[in-house]
Formats: C-alpha cells, sequence, structure tokens
C-alpha cells in the first residue's frame, strides 16, 4: 500500500525556521510518501505548525529544502503551495462565515476568469462530496453549519484543487467520537486513491487509530519516526514529552456534600440574538466536579458567562449557596465566592500590560491589606504574590513581568491561583488545559483535584472528552443549549457520550442527586 | 404642492445624491477590502478643485474629471502605504487626510487661479443639462431622471456595475473575502495587500469623481469648503447601506432628498431660519445612525466587513 521505492510526496530537509527569541524548527528532516497517512505528533510549540506552514507557503524557512516527488521546489506563497498540489485543512477553519460553501469552495481560483459560474462549480462540489462521502450542502452559507461541516467544506475545498498532498491540523478536535471516526475513513479513502495525508496532533489515540507512520517532534526537532504498528502508547508519550507520563491521576474518594450551584431552567440569548441556552438544568455539590461535555458552540460560553454574571439570562435561576445570583452584576457573584477560570486566557482572564503581582489581586484589591481606602499597598501585594508565585510554582522572572510574557501554563497557574484564593464554594472552569503542553495539563488538573478534595464545587466546561473523564465526578453533556443528559464518569460509555453530543437524548444513566 | 413641483424636488435629490452615491460607492469598495478610509472629506474637496482649476485652464470638463479622479486615486494611494505597507493606524491616518485635503484646498483655491489669482468667484465651464431623446419625454420619472448631466448618467450606470462586480464576479469574491477574512484569502493564494491597495485607490478615484460632480455639475464653481461634510455624510451611508452599493443609493437619495426639500422650503420663506433647514440633513443623518445602531438584530446580522480596520501581516506570530 505504501510505496517507498519511489521518490517520497514530500521531502523536508533541515529545515530551520527562527521567530524572535525561539528557534520553532531546529533542522527537520520529514518525509512522507504518497498513499500514507503520516502523524505528526507533539506538544504545543513542538514545531508541529510552523513546520506545514512552511510546507504551505505561509511562512519562509530560513534554511533547508523540500523536494515535492523527487522534485526540488521553491514554495514562497500559498498560491505556489497549491499549485503544487498541497492543501491545508487549519486547525481554526480558513473559511469566510458570509460566503456560501461554494464561494469558499472556488475562493482563490482563476478559473473563471470573471463572471462567476455557480452553478457549475455547486455541481461539481456536489459530485466531488458524494465520491469522498463529505456531506454538505454546496448553496449553504458557512455560519449556518455545524463544525463538522465547515470542516468538510475544508477538505473539499483543497480536492476541489486537485491537492494530492492534504495536511491536517488537529482535526478531531472539534468533533464528536462518531465525526472523527467519519473522517477517519475519508482520510483512509483518499490515502487508498494515493494521496499523502499529513494530520498534525498531540492526541496519542489518534495516532494509533489512523496514521500508517509517525514523526516525533520535541522543542522544534525530530525525535523519531516510526511505523505506528510498531509503537505503543506509553512509547509515543515518552518521545513527546522526554519523559515518562502518568496517564491516570491519582483521584481520590471524596463524599460529595451539599448542594452548592443550583441551575433551574436556565435560559439566554448568544450573540446573535439567538437563543443559546434552553432550559438548563443541573446541581453541583461541594467537593465534585461535573463536566460539561459537548461540541464547541453549543452554549457552553453562554453557560459560564451568566454563572459568573457576564450575560443576562432571560430566564431560570442560578443559586449558589442557597442565595439567589440570577443576573446580579459580575461584582456581587465575586463577592458570594464564584471563582471562574475563563477559555480566554489573556482577553479575560488577566491583564497582558500588567505586572504579575497585580493580576493576582484583580479581584481582591479592594480589600484590605491589599488597600486602605484610596492607596495601594504595594508590600502586602508584593508579598502575596510571592506566596503565590511559590506555593503555584508560577515561573516568572519576577513579580512586576508584565503577564503577558509568561508562557500559557503559567498564565493558566496565575488564574487559577488569584481564583482558588478569592472563590470559596464555587470554580467555574473553562477549556483549563487547552493549549496547554503535558506538564502544565497535569499541573491544572492536579489543582483542580486539590480543590476538589478541600470541598470545593467545581464546574468544569471542557471540549476535551479524554480529560472531561480523568477528572469529573459526573458528566453532563449539552447539545443547542440543552443538557442531553448526565452520566457518571466512572462507567460512562463513550458511544453513548458521543451520540448526545451529536443531539441525541439518552435516558440518563444514573438520577440526580 | 403641483406636478411640478415634485418633479423639480426629484430632480434635484438626484443632482444633490450624485456625488454622494460615487463616494459611498467608493469608500465601501474600500471597506469591502477591510481598510476604513476617513480621509473621505479631505479626497473629497481635493477632488473638488482639481477638477474646477484643471477645467478652467484647459476648458475641458473631462480633464477636470480626470484630475480629479487622479487626485483622489493619489491621495488614497498615502493612506494605502500608511496603513498597509507602514501598518499605521487606519483612523488616525484617514483623520490626518482629511485635515491636509481640508487645509490644502483651502491654499490652493487661494492660488490655482489665473496668474495666481483666487479660484473662488471664477466661472469656469460645467457639465450641462443633457436630456436624453425620448426617455426624457417620459411623464414626471423622465422628466426629473433624465434632463441631467452626464455624470449623473454615469452614476446610473455605475450602480448595477458595482453591484454585479461586487457579488458576480470572480475579483468581487476575492475582495468579500480580503475583507472578511484576510488570513483566509491570503491561505487560498489572494494577495491581501495587493487587494487593499488596488481598492483603496479605486476608492479615492470615485471619491476624487463625487468631488468633481460638486464643482462642475450641482454647484458649479469653487468656495473654500465646498463639500460642507458630505465626505462625513458618506462615512455615515456606507454604515447605512450595509456596505451594499444598491442600498448606498437609497441612502443618498434620502439625504439628497431632504436637502431638495430644504432648499424648496428656504425658497418659499418658511419661518423657520435657513440655518435651521441647513442643518436638516445632518441631523437626519445622524437620526438614521441612532436608528440603526438600535436595530440590533439587524446590526449583527448584516455587520462591517469583519476584518475593517485591522491590519494583516502573515508571519505574526502570537
Amino acid at each position: 500500500m505504501i510505496d517507498t521505492s519511489s521518490d517520497p510526496a514530500v521531502a523536508m530537509r533541515g529545515i530551520t525556521k527562527r521567530f524572535p527569541g525561539v528557534l520553532a524548527n531546529d533542522h527537520i528532516d520529514f518525509e512522507v510518501q504518497a498513499g500514507e497517512i503520516h502523524a505528526l505528533l507533539g506538544e504545543n510549540g513542538a514545531g508541529k505548525s510552523t513546520l506545514m506552514n512552511i510546507l504551505t507557503g505561509l511562512y519562509r524557512a530560513d534554511e533547508g529544502e523540500i523536494a515535492l516527488h523527487g522534485r526540488r521546489v521553491d514554495i514562497r506563497s500559498p498560491r505556489d503551495a497549491i499549485a503544487l498540489g498541497i492543501g491545508m485543512v487549519h486547525q481554526h477553519f480558513m473559511v469566510v462565515e458570509p460566503l456560501t460553501v461554494a464561494e469558499n469552495i472556488i475562493l482563490g481560483l482563476n478559473k473563471p476568469r470573471f463572471a462567476l459560474n455557480m452553478k457549475r462549480a455547486e455541481e461539481e462540489i456536489a459530485a466531488l462530496s458524494q465520491r469522498y462521502g463529505l456531506r454538505v450542502d454546496p448553496h449553504a452559507y458557512i455560519w449556518q453549519l455545524s463544525v463538522g461541516e465547515q470542516q468538510r467544506v475544508e477538505i473539499l475545498k483543497m480536492l476541489y484543487r486537485g491537492a494530492d498532498i492534504l495536511i491536517l491540523d488537529e482535526p478531531t478536535a472539534v468533533l464528536t467520537p462518531q465525526e472523527a471516526g467519519e473522517l477517519g475513513r475519508t482520510l483512509r479513502h483518499m490515502a487508498a486513491e494515493g494521496k499523502a495525508v499529513i494530520f498534525i496532533t498531540h492526541k496519542l489515540d489518534e495516532v494509533a487509530e489512523f496514521s500508517d507512520r509517525v514523526t516525533v517532534l520535541r522543542r522544534g526537532r525530530v525525535v523519531a519516526t516510526l511505523p505506528t504498528a510498531e509503537t505503543t502508547r506509553s512509547d509515543l508519550a515518552r518521545l513527546m514529552v522526554g519523559r515518562e507520563v502518568l496517564f491516570r491521576l491519582e483521584k481520590e474518594a471524596v463524599e460529595p456534600g451539599e448542594t452548592v450551584l443550583d441551575v433551574q431552567g436556565l435560559r439566554a440569548l448568544g450573540d446573535k440574538g439567538l437563543p443559546a441556552l434552553q432550559g438548563v438544568s443541573f446541581q453541583v455539590r461541594a467537593g465534585e466536579i461535573l463536566g460539561i461535555a459537548g461540541v464547541a458552540g453549543n452554549g457552553q460560553r453562554e453557560l459560564a458567562e451568566v454563572l459568573t454574571g457576564l450575560r443576562k439570562a432571560s430566564a431560570g435561576r442560578v443559586l449558589v449557596g442557597g442565595r439567589d445570583i440570577t443576573n446580579r452584576s459580575p461584582r456581587v457573584v465575586i463577592d458570594e465566592g464564584v471563582a471562574h477560570v475563563p477559555g480566554d486566557r489573556l482577553g479575560m482572564g488577566l491583564v497582558p500590560d500588567l505586572a504579575v503581582s497585580d493580576n493576582l489581586i484583580l479581584k481582591s484589591y479592594r480589600q484590605p491589606p491589599f488597600c486602605g481606602g484610596f492607596f495601594l499597598h504595594r508590600d502586602s501585594i508584593n508579598e502575596h504574590a510571592d506566596n503565590l508565585i511559590a506555593a503555584y510554582d508560577i515561573a516568572t522572572p519576577s513579580p512586576a513581568t508584565p503577564v503577558k510574557l509568561l508562557s500559557g501554563g503559567n498564565l493558566q497557574k496565575c488564574i487559577l491561583a488569584r481564583e482558588i484564593t478569592t472563590g470559596r464554594g464555587l470554580l467555574v472552569a473553562v477549556h483549563p488545559t487547552r493549549g496547554l503542553d503535558v506538564g502544565a495539563t497535569e499541573a491544572v488538573r492536579r489543582t483542580l483535584l486539590e480543590q476538589r478534595a478541600a470541598g470545593m464545587a467545581i464546574l468544569l466546561i471542557s471540549e476535551d472528552l479524554d480529560e472531561l473523564l480523568a477528572i469529573s465526578d459526573r458528566l453532563a453533556v449539552i447539545y443547542e443549549g440543552r443538557i442531553m443528559g448526565v452520566v457518571d464518569a466512572a462507567s460512562a460509555d463513550l458511544e453513548e457520550i458521543g451520540l448526545m453530543m451529536a443531539g441525541t437524548e439518552v435516558s440518563t444513566s444514573n438520577p440526580k442527586p | 404642492m403641483n406636478m411640478a413641483m415634485l418633479v423639480s424636488i426629484l430632480a434635484v435629490t438626484v443632482q444633490a445624491g450624485t456625488s454622494l452615491v460615487f463616494a459611498t460607492i467608493g469608500e465601501i469598495y474600500t471597506e469591502r477590502s477591510g481598510i476604513l478610509n476617513l480621509g473621505v472629506e479631505g479626497m473629497m474637496l481635493m477632488g473638488a478643485v482639481a477638477a474646477f482649476a484643471a477645467a478652467y485652464h484647459t476648458g475641458s470638463v473631462w480633464l477636470g474629471v480626470a484630475a480629479a479622479m487622479a487626485t483622489g486615486g493619489v491621495l488614497a494611494l498615502i493612506h494605502a502605504f500608511l496603513t498597509i505597507t507602514l501598518r499605521t493606524d487606519q483612523t488616525v491616518t484617514g483623520l490626518a487626510l482629511t485635515i491636509f485635503g481640508t487645509g490644502m484646498t483651502s491654499f490652493l483655491g487661494q492660488r490655482l487661479g489665473p496668474a495666481g489669482k483666487p479660484l473662488v468667484g471664477l466661472i469656469g465651464p460645467r457639465f450641462e443639462r443633457l436630456p436624453l431623446p425620448g426617455l426624457s419625454d417620459i411623464p414626471f420619472l423622465g422628466r426629473a431622471l433624465f434632463r441631467q448631466d452626464l455624470l449623473v448618467y454615469g452614476m446610473y450606470l455605475l450602480v448595477p456595475l458595482a453591484w454585479y462586480y461586487l457579488y458576480k464576479t470572480r475579483p468581487g469574491l476575492h475582495l468579500r473575502a480580503v475583507g472578511e477574512n484576510p488570513q483566509t484569502a491570503d491561505a487560498m493564494g489572494v494577495s491581501v495587500s495587493g487587494i487593499r491597495y488596488a481598492y483603496t485607490v479605486l476608492g479615492g478615484m470615485l471619491v476624487g469623481l463625487g468631488g468633481a460632480h460638486l464643482s462642475l455639475a450641482y454647484t458649479p464653481g469653487w468656495t473654500e469648503n465646498l463639500t460642507g461634510g458630505r465626505g462625513w455624510i458618506v462615512i455615515a451611508l456606507v454604515i447605512f447601506a450595509t456596505w451594499d452599493p444598491l442600498r448606498a443609493v437609497v441612502g443618498a437619495v434620502l439625504f439628497g432628498g431632504v436637502n431638495a426639500v430644504q432648499f424648496r422650503l428656504q425658497a418659499a420663506g418658511t419661518a423657520i431660519p435657513p440655518a435651521f433647514l441647513g442643518m436638516m440633513p445632518y441631523l437626519f443623518t445622524i437620526l438614521v445612525l441612532v436608528v440603526i445602531t438600535w436595530w440590533e438584530a439587524f446590526r449583527k446580522r448584516v455587520g462591517a466587513p469583519a476584518a475593517l480596520g485591522l491590519p494583516y501581516a502573515r508571519e505574526e506570530k502570537g
């Protein structure tokens, strides 16, 4: 099936790329054969995306050369890459929302010279989507499509251009397990037709499930290239991280206490004025982590915002510790002891240009010992910062460093440190480990489990099913603003969760407390 | 109010609206590419003075039109260079362009006449009314719409063309994509800066043409601050039109209509002070903007190009 005798479809040799202060790619050698699915595995910041952006002409390599099918090429721009048959499906979809599917697919082509013949394009696209089993309506506008459908548009876009080298950047991150399986079949089909498929991932399961070979990157370098069949999950993890990784965090048994968060029939509108929450009810008890699972954009963000006072509820009630905080201001919500770890760390969680020490008192600067009426007490603020930096192992040059200079993991530690010191009772955490490397992820999850043991009620909103299964006690699946079911995390059935994420109501496998 | 009066109000409406339609479509194209150019007022004034001076000295209104479009285009090119290549703040750069244009025209107006004398008060060539045979005899509408100058007829052609180009052609698709999502357009091999340069300059040329209609047809001649804030009205009309060339006409006609009625009232000698009547079109513009902004559902559904005002650089690493 994989023909290794002929020249590889892609051969990148000695690729080096520097960004200010970062060596993103350090003399990377990378080869992909026609007809194979090749996984590019590595942690965030390992240089996977940079390498692929060089192959697609978005970045220029500082050193190294690229050959396609044995022929040396110079890729100066995305246009060159497309002309050479290289197509990339980006993690953040490259689609223009106000345009239709067909308009997006023909974008950038110079085939119709002037007047657009949308009818013909739509017919061609329909034929192509039939052939590869990529169901999507060419007339639909992108903003009407689900995330999975948008991804199909992206793949069709590449196939329409006749790409024979396909690159997918973390393609399953936004899919339900069923959609991911469907994508896997499509990729197989394409490889069987002789296309070279590269997919970037940091999920070990996907490597085993989808790929023929795997190349592991760490800190901008190639650590190994192996046939997938000859590897194990723990081998790959060790190669990727550079040390042994614990897959299961020790989760001690905690007897849940009183109900801390009681959400009753909550409704709210989204940014576009359409209903985002349509009658959500659930409870979280002290010493319990309730995970909210679901495909992005099903009301998770709106739910977190209503709970923390950032969005108005149109109906329903939110009770924290028995007190009604529905539609109260964020200030009141903070004073009620609700801690919030927002999904957008630098945008909502921290003030990027303020010092670490100042960010650590953003929710308590009004109170002593940090403030005596009008003036801030620098000494107490700095002492507080020193304590938290030590306690949460925040790597920062000094407490006075602007927080935006810290890495993602340290940003999250800052937020957790602040929220846990000000919060009492309830913690709302949104995508707390998104974009973090394995080490930082472990630290964040451990902190959440510690708070659980200390009696905090935690609402964990995440798109990472593995994470939800690993640390939550119960799992509620949200779909189009409704809870489709609540299951026990320990005995959860992945199939069942996937169905609920896709909108099938499943009888709740354990009764609500 | 009799029929003749209505015909005359409608005719004045079209005349008053023509410069606005040119400039609004120009600015729509510029903003569709993601570049906000608040220099419309300055470019329009420069276009008007260039048109009148060139027509006066050469005797040709067409050379006047060419001068106006060239002037508008060059000023827009400066804006493009600053905001696209040097990535300066678009709002500040555009405002500077307007301030520059206002000052420069007041200077040029004093110098561009014969032998370095002022242009103010001179009478030069103008676009004459040219009734279209046949069409102009249609009762009411024909009399109002087809007894106009050539630039007005040009405007009639431009509007459907601008719409067709934007929505039904390949370059139009690229233009829309660049203003909405430059990253995507770039990844699909569309040149973001190329498109932004092209439509910023094209927009400037159309704004200059709008200025030419003022000084060569609507109010022939040159006086300081001839545009009377029309450049700012254009900025408002772009929003009112929700970046759509056809709706730009509705806005321009509404504004021109209020203007025409206001003239009519002044001529009829009402008790309302003329200064208040003169304010009407501008008050009306503010009112329209307030209503549009309040109408939230509407605003969210058909919003501005998503990348409007944002510079784009490919190798930007967060």
